[in-house]
Formats: C-alpha cells, structure tokens, sequence
C-alpha cells in the first residue's frame, strides 16, 4: 500500500530530477517525516509578519 | 629534554622558544604517537609527515636566526580533513569529494596558525560531510574513543576528538554546524571551543549549511584553547560570514581575571531534560564550583533545535543536490537518504525556521541584560558504543544518533559563543557548554578558566589504548 507521502515523494523527485530508488524509499520517507514534523512545529509558532529572516545581507 | 606525550601546547612553544626542545623533536614525538596509536584510534587520514617537518626546520631556523616567533612555535597540530589542505583533496569525510583536485592553498586558518608557528602533522577523520554526530564513517572507518576504543569519539569532528583527547596532538581544529566541536569535546573528555558565528574565517574548508557552519579548536587545556583562537582571529575577505567590525579580541590576557563578578545562570527547562544522570552530575559539580543558583528557563529552546534542523537539511540538501543526482551510491545511504528528504522539505517552512531564528535570537538579547553565562550540558550522556543504535532514558528507547546533539543545536542555532569543559567523571568523561554572550568567548574561555584551577574541569589521560 501506497503511503500518504509517496506520490509527494514521486513529484519532487521527478521536479528536481532526483533519484530516489525504490530501496531509499522507506528511509527518505521516514526521514522526511521528520524533518515535516519538527518544521510544523516552527511553522505553528506566530510570528509578526515583519520579521525579518536570520542572515543578514548587506549591499 | 625529552617531549611527554601530554605536553600542552603552551609548554611545548615554551620550550622551543627557550631552546629546551627543537620544533623538530616536538614534531617528531607527535609523528611517533600518531605512528604508535593511530591504527587504534582512527583519528587520522592523512599524515602530512614531510610537510610537517619543513615547517619545524624553518621555525628552528629562525630561533637559530634570532628571528621572533609566534606564540606556537613548534606546536604540533592537526585539522578536520574538511579544511584545505596545500596538496591534498578536501575529502570532508565523504567518498566523492576523494576525485577533487588536490587544494592549492591551505585553509586561511591553517595559514593563521603555521604564522603563529605551528606545524601541521596532518587531517584528521570525520563524519561524511560533517552530517553527523557519531564520529563514525562508512568509508574510512570510525574514529574511536581514547577513553574506550569499542565507544564513539563523537562527530562530526571525531577525529579532532580522538586525536586531542588520545595526546596524539595537544591542538586540532574542527567545524560545529549543530554540536561538531562540543560532542566530540564531551565524549573524548577534552576541551573545545565553538566561537561566536562570524569571528572565525571558514574560507577554504568544505561547507556543511552556510547559515549555521562555525570552525574551532580542540585543546587538552584553557591556555591552549585561548592560545589557538587568539592566533586565528581577524578579518577575511574570503568569508562573507566573517565578522568585518570586530577588531582582534585576544583572551588570553585576561584568562586568569577573576570569574566572581559574572552572573552565571544554569540553563533550565529544556536543557535539564532528556539527560542520563551523568550529564546532570557533570552540571551539578560546575554549578556547584561557580556557585551559581540561578535558573534561567530558555524559551521555546524545542522549537530552536526543530529550526535548526530544518535549515541544516535543507541548506545541506541545496549543497549536495547535483552530487545526489550524479553519485548517490557514492554517499553513506544514512547521510544520502536524509539529504534527499532535505530537498524535498517546502520553502516556506526554511524560510520560517530563519524568522524563528531571528526571533530567538532576541529572546537570548533579553537573557544576556542580566546574565554573562549559562550552564548547560553539552550531551545527553557518555559516550555511546560504537553502531549503538538507541538508549533507553527513563524507560523510553530513544534514537541515539537523533538525540546526541539535542543540547548543542539550540545554542549554535543563534551562534553563541560556548567552551565546552570535560568534568573527568569516571569511567568516562562528559561535557558542559559554557554559554556566553555574542562576542564573548573572552568570558566563557575566563570560566572555562577558573573551573580548570578548581580541578573540577580537565582532560584525563587516555586509558583507552
């Protein structure tokens, strides 16, 4: 059975001409998981819409 | 006189410059240990014996020739192979980058410390381009620990650690994206020092995440530690992270300045979760030593260590991405398969975890108007077996390689200066992160300083081997 992040996986994939092999798959998923879990937790804290990114550029 | 396997780098340049001891023999005796121990601890992959003593003949010479030198002369070191080294391919730990042309200019931190008079021995092992917290390496073998050869040395610096804390060499650099000079300096019981982002060139190492990538030294001794930054320090048109407004800082005038006027704090809440009791004994014995009774609860720190690994694995990803496509079975799959996942995370959400910086950032502004200095532990736990896979804390399996670094990512996330002191506790040593302020490695190397004179911090003799 198909898991929710594979046809994700298949279009970014295909986006960036990427290849995952069919035996990456279950540990690019699984880490992929991760790295969706911990960005949700950035992604739920409110943030002032001025907030400016961390890195600086100077002109 | 004769060179002790555990001279510092202050006693070493001591004698050199006094005639006491040749840059020669001191290179030779380091040569020699590497020779004798290294097939054991795996710390080194390149030996750069030739070069080695050139660079000690000429310093020899100019003593001979009544020429000044610096402040390292004659003093033994060795560096990440993720630096540039005059002749040799930056490997960074991987397989790949083994097919790069040969560097033709060291790493200017390198030229920084030869100018002080220091000789390079040679490049030491790493975790696969630096994505790593293990000190083990599929291609080269792991680093292992001078305390105990079947446990991790830490990573991604392993071999710095390994080297450094087996007195293979008194000083080696490293790189610390999320923890890589801190858990090293933990597991192998030395101490180790991750400036603030910005004050050391990186210019001429192979990169990690450009937002997050510090270089530092590895040391068996504060005056050592201080010696090597202070020799490294200034501007560097090469690295466009490189702090062009701070003028050269030098700490070791002040090491010794008295530590009973700063404000330390122990880091609460996050930083005294997750923690074997070795960790909170290694905590309690500085605290106890500084008299510090103040907690300072560290907001959001969760959400910190989440930023950062996100922009790790994204900007990791963006670096590697054309070798992902061309060479994937050439990486390690663990650290392939994470990079993959990297590139394939949205970019807003990267983008948020850089606002989230900036905001956190802030919130550490507001804990330093009233504090100089937080405690915190620098790992979980002791160093774990070798290929060790989980541990169990307070009865719940945790990944090992995921955790490791759960105390380092959130203090390198806003580029705090931290002194990572080995507490020698028996069997085996463990770290603590002395936190200073942006700028202030001046006030964590002083306390770093003072715990060394109150014997509650050093770096025990390797029994390991």
């Amino acid at each position: 059975m198909a898991e929710p992040l594979d046809d994700y996986i298949d279009a970014v994939s295909k986006a960036l001409a990427l290849p995952v092999e069919d035996a990456w798959r279950p540990a690019v998923r699984a880490n992929l998981e991760v790295s969706l879990r911990l960005a949700r937790l950035v992604d739920e804290f409110a943030l002032p819409d001025e907030t400016e990114p961390a890195p600086i550029f100077t002109a | 006189m004769t060179t002790k396997p555990e001279m510092t780098a202050s006693e070493i340049a001591s004698a050199v410059v006094r005639g006491k001891m040749s840059a020669l023999d001191a290179t030779e005796a380091a040569l020699a240990r590497i020779k004798q121990h290294d097939g054991v601890l795996n710390s080194f992959t390149d030996v750069t014996a030739d070069r080695a003593r050139t660079k000690a003949r000429a310093v020899d010479a100019d003593i001979a020739a009544g020429k000044t030198v610096g402040p390292l002369a004659g003093v033994p070191f060795a560096v990440k192979n993720l630096f540039d080294v005059a002749g040799l391919p930056t490997r960074a730990g991987s397989k790949i980058n083994r097919d790069l042309a040969p560097s033709k200019r060291d790493a200017t931190l390198i030229e920084r410390m030869e100018a002080a008079g220091a000789v390079l021995v040679g490049a030491l092992n790493m975790g696969e381009y630096a994505y790593d917290f293990t000190g083990e390496n599929i291609h080269d073998g792991p680093s292992r620990n001078p305390h105990d050869t079947t446990r991790m040395a830490g990573g991604s610096s392993g071999g710095s650690g390994s080297a450094v804390g087996g007195a293979l060499v008194p000083i080696a650099l490293g790189s610390d994206t999320n923890g890589s000079i801190r858990v090293p300096s933990s597991f192998c019981g030395i101490f180790g020092l991750k400036p603030t982002y910005g004050r050391l060139s990186r210019a001429r190492s192979f990169p990690f995440v450009a937002s997050l990538d510090h270089l530092g030294p590895f040391a068996r001794s504060v005056t050592d530690l201080a010696l090597a930054y202070d020799a490294m320090q200034g501007p560097d048109a090469d690295d466009a992270a490189c702090t062009t407004t701070r003028g050269l800082e030098p700490t070791l005038p002040l090491l010794a300045n008295p530590v009973s006027d700063l404000r330390i704090a122990i880091a609460g809440g996050y930083f005294q979760k997750n923690v074997f009791p070795e960790a909170v004994e290694a905590v309690s014995r500085v605290v106890k030593a500084l008299g510090a009774t103040k907690v300072v609860d560290v907001p959001e720190a969760a959400r910190a260590r989440a930023a950062a690994y996100v922009i790790t694995t994204t900007e990791g990803a963006s670096l590697h991405l054309d070798r992902l496509r061309k060479r994937p079975n050439d990486f390690d799959p663990a650290v392939r398969d994470r990079l993959i996942a990297g590139a394939m995370v949205p970019a807003p959400l990267v983008d948020r975890a850089q606002k989230f910086r900036r905001w956190y950032r802030a919130q550490f502004a507001e804990i330093f108007k009233s504090v100089d200095v937080l405690i915190a532990p620098a790992t979980p736990c002791t160093a774990p077996k070798l290929g060790q896979v989980n541990f169990n804390l307070d009865g719940v399996d945790l990944p090992v390689r995921a955790n490791i670094g759960i105390h380092t990512q959130p203090i390198s996330f806003i580029g705090l200066p931290v002194v990572a002191v080995p507490v020698p506790l028996e069997p085996l040593p463990i770290g603590v992160q002395i936190i200073a302020a942006p700028w202030r490695e001046d006030i964590a190397l002083r306390v770093a300083h003072a715990l060394e004179k109150m014997g509650v911090v050093a770096a025990p003799s390797p029994k390991g081997f």
